[in-house]
């Protein structure tokens, strides 16, 4: 099994901002530099099909992500996303949407606290998503880069 | 007529980890075809079983997204950018 490791702030801004949209869907980039993720961009759900249940991260908003990645340094690693009052499980309409090699966090929230959080990588045959393990780390003490 | 595409991220590893590649054509479906012709892989990532560009692909030529101009006809010239940019989308099931 593969492994997401998320500085500790950017997991709890995930969190965060999956609570502040309750009950509706949050969404946002993974930027990462030197194999864990160090920030997560919250993004606006532009989705037109009911943000209860739906999210949609424009061109516009992607390209701003890659930018972003691009200024710190790093790269951008992939999206995360709320599932309000549902398991933290990618869906069939998660896996139609998916792009390769990009890491899908999905954050459960229920009843407008967040749950469970897992990783998701889109297999190689489009045939279905691999969890892969979080692990938070601290984020470096100031003086330690 | 070589023309550059830009390849998001998530490509990359499909285009000779490149984040740039260089195709011919006169129309924006001749370009992604020499493209996909050359880099095999990235063609189920950006066509459905269908033959059609998936819906969240989205093809710019410079600034301008090919939906609101001649979609995969529209024709390009030497010195045209060609972004190639994801629209992430998911969410639970109904």
């Amino acid at each position: 099994m593969s492994k997401l490791m998320l500085r500790s702030d950017a997991e709890s801004d995930i969190r965060r901002h999956g609570r502040e949209s309750y009950p509706h869907e949050c969404c946002g980039a993974l930027i990462g530099r030197g194999g864990e993720v160090i920030e997560a961009l919250a993004l606006p759900n532009m989705t037109d099909e009911g943000p209860r249940r739906r999210f949609l991260v424009r061109p516009v908003d992607y390209r701003a992500a890659e930018r972003r990645a691009m200024e710190v340094g790093g790269e951008l690693v992939g999206f995360y996303h709320s599932h309000p009052d549902h398991p933290a499980r990618p869906s069939r309409y998660d896996l139609d949407h998916a792009w390769p090699t990009f890491a899908y966090v999905i954050v459960a929230v229920e009843d407008g606290e967040p749950r469970a959080m897992t990783s998701w990588r889109l297999r190689e045959d489009r045939s279905t998503f691999d969890e892969e393990s979080v692990t938070v780390e601290e984020a470096p003490r100031m003086g330690q880069g | 007529m070589a023309i550059q595409i830009l390849i998001p991220t998530p490509l990359r590893v499909y285009a000779g980890k490149q984040d740039v590649v260089e195709a011919e054509g006169a129309t924006v479906g001749e370009l992604l075809a020499h493209m996909t012709e050359q880099y095999t892989d990235l063609r189920k990532h950006l066509y459905g079983e269908d033959g059609k560009l998936r819906s969240f692909v989205n093809i710019y030529v410079n600034d301008d997204d090919i939906r609101y101009l001649e979609k995969e006809q529209t024709p390009v010239k030497s010195g045209d950018t060609i972004s190639i940019v994801p629209s992430v989308a998911g969410g639970r099931s109904r």
